[in-house]
């Protein structure tokens, strides 16, 4: 624990340094104290929290669409063929299009303000949930199925107790990448589509006042959440299904 | 064949959509509309401009990245100290996205060139990093010794042994370096609006509600990312891993 600060306070010092040498205007290149003073003082007058607050109910909201919809679709496409065909080219085609590109047509149907960014966000967390879904339904293994119609279970118990927790590792490693894609995107479509609170558009607007301390304040922010969904919240997702059902090493 | 229906089926979806009149003809134009804007942008050599810019900076982004996270990745996993130092900090600015920088580099740097190809290079890098450092210690320790003993030296074991053997990771970094390069180069046109670009297109033209710009300039950026994806990226490792037979050609 202590190792790993060392590197933190060489690049502190050294930023400390430049800031303090005079060589960049210090509206542009603050001082870390003056940094964390921004971050004490957004934070105490709510105003931090606040764009937090509803930039995690946006990402909430898209995430939770793109969850429901892409792992029924990638059941629906790993169960029957029919759909398999209908979808399979769809996914594969609208997969590679970087999510972003979308961002103004998306404001465009959509307006500007939540309804554009939340489905943007959604849309793009959809291929990464719906391809692994897909996947990890036609991963479970052919003997697991025949062991289990051989011991007498009819479809419903199949998908249910099968199916279900076979494709399970799959699933949750799809939920994570377009967890971590809606992350980025929604970041980004919040400079873009002018929505009054978010913590993108915080950044973004802290640059017409040349408030570069509430710029980094904002994106240590950021970096936070984004650590804290990746470990806290899937780690322990994984450690309550796959990691106690066996199928995954802890 | 099966594809194709399916790709067709959907564009007869989305034309019977555009033609019903439920929406307003200037947000959802039909594909013949689409068409012939892409056409004309073709003729008049303005969408290969914007394309070109595009590429350049997602090449310049890259380049840079490919250096910088091979050279620290190889020196990650050759020494502890190293390795100790860098692998913090990695963490905890790998999950900070690349395009929340934006508006710090557009402070720093200027609206422009400068501050894309940074942010290009913020997003590329970290894919790069990772896979170089694992990719060089997932080198079989039995080749490195083979290649001791008969007598290889420090940067013939490099050059022969370590680079090689890492390449199949290399080149898995490389590949989701160009997906986020691409993604960030977007972006960044969107936001540090330069005056060329695929993105800077996209986002110019919902001030004139030209949807059927966007979505043929949406066309090219797809089309472009599939060839290089499909093409530049397959060539490189039937020229590299696969010719050498670090990966078999259904792996890889």
């Amino acid at each position: 624990m202590l190792r790993a600060a060392v590197p933190f306070a060489v690049v502190g010092a050294l930023w400390e340094a430049l800031a303090h040498s005079g060589a960049f205007p210090p509206r542009l290149f603050p001082p870390l104290e003056e940094v964390a003073l921004t971050f004490a003082r957004l934070t105490a007058s709510g105003v931090l929290p606040h764009h937090t607050a509803l930039t995690l109910a946006r990402l909430a909201a898209g995430f939770a669409a793109a969850a429901l919809v892409g792992v029924l679709a990638g059941i629906a496409m790993g169960r029957s063929r029919r759909v398999e065909d209908l979808l399979l080219p769809l996914v594969s085609i609208g997969a590679p299009v970087p999510g972003l590109a979308y961002a103004p047509l998306f404001l465009l149907w959509f307006g500007l303000g939540d309804t554009g960014s939340v489905a943007l966000v959604a849309f793009v967390a959809l291929f990464p949930v719906v391809l692994n879904t897909w996947t990890g339904v036609k991963a479970v293994k052919e003997i697991w199925l025949r062991a289990a119609r051989t011991m007498g279970a009819d479809e419903r118990r199949l998908f249910r107790h099968v199916v279900l927790p076979g494709a399970a590792p799959y699933i949750l490693g799809g939920l994570r990448l377009g967890l971590a894609q809606a992350w980025r995107i929604l970041v980004a479509v919040e400079m873009l589509a002018a929505v009054p609170w978010g913590l993108g558009w915080l950044i973004f607007g802290a640059r017409e006042f040349l408030d570069t301390a509430a710029m980094l304040a904002g994106i240590a922010t950021i970096g936070a959440i984004g650590l804290a969904l990746e470990h806290l919240v899937f780690g322990r997702i994984e450690r309550y299904t796959v990691v106690r059902w066996g199928m995954m090493a802890a | 064949m099966r594809h194709f229906a399916a790709v067709a089926a959907a564009l007869l979806a989305y034309e019977l959509v555009a033609r019903s009149g439920w929406f307003a003809a200037a947000l959802v134009p039909t594909l013949p509309t689409i068409a012939h804007t892409l056409w004309t942008m073709l003729a008049d050599g303005s969408m290969e401009r914007h394309a070109a810019s595009t590429l350049a900076r997602v090449f310049s982004g890259l380049a840079l990245a490919a250096a910088a996270g091979l050279v620290l990745g190889f020196a990650m996993a050759r020494s502890r100290a190293v390795e100790r130092f860098v692998s913090p900090l990695v963490n905890a600015l790998m999950p900070i996205p690349s395009l929340a920088w934006a508006p710090v580099f557009i402070l720093w740097f200027g609206l422009g060139n400068a501050a894309t190809v940074l942010i290009v290079f913020y997003a590329a890098s970290f894919p790069m990093l990772v896979n170089a450092w694992s990719g060089a210690r997932a080198v079989n320790p039995l080749w490195l010794r083979a290649a001791a003993a008969m007598g290889a030296g420090g940067a013939q074991l490099f050059w022969k042994v370590v680079v090689p053997g890492a390449a199949p990771f290399i080149i898995t970094g490389l590949r989701l370096a160009f997906q986020r390069a691409w993604i960030a180069t977007v972006g960044a046109e969107m936001l540090a609006a330069s005056d060329f670009g695929l993105g800077w297109v996209i986002f110019d033209a919902k001030e004139f509600l030209n949807a059927d710009v966007m979505l043929a300039s949406l066309a090219v950026i797809g089309a472009l990312g599939y060839l290089f994806e499909r093409f530049a990226f397959g060539a490189l490792e039937r020229a590299t891993v696969l010719r050498w037979g670090m990966v078999r050609p259904g792996q890889a």
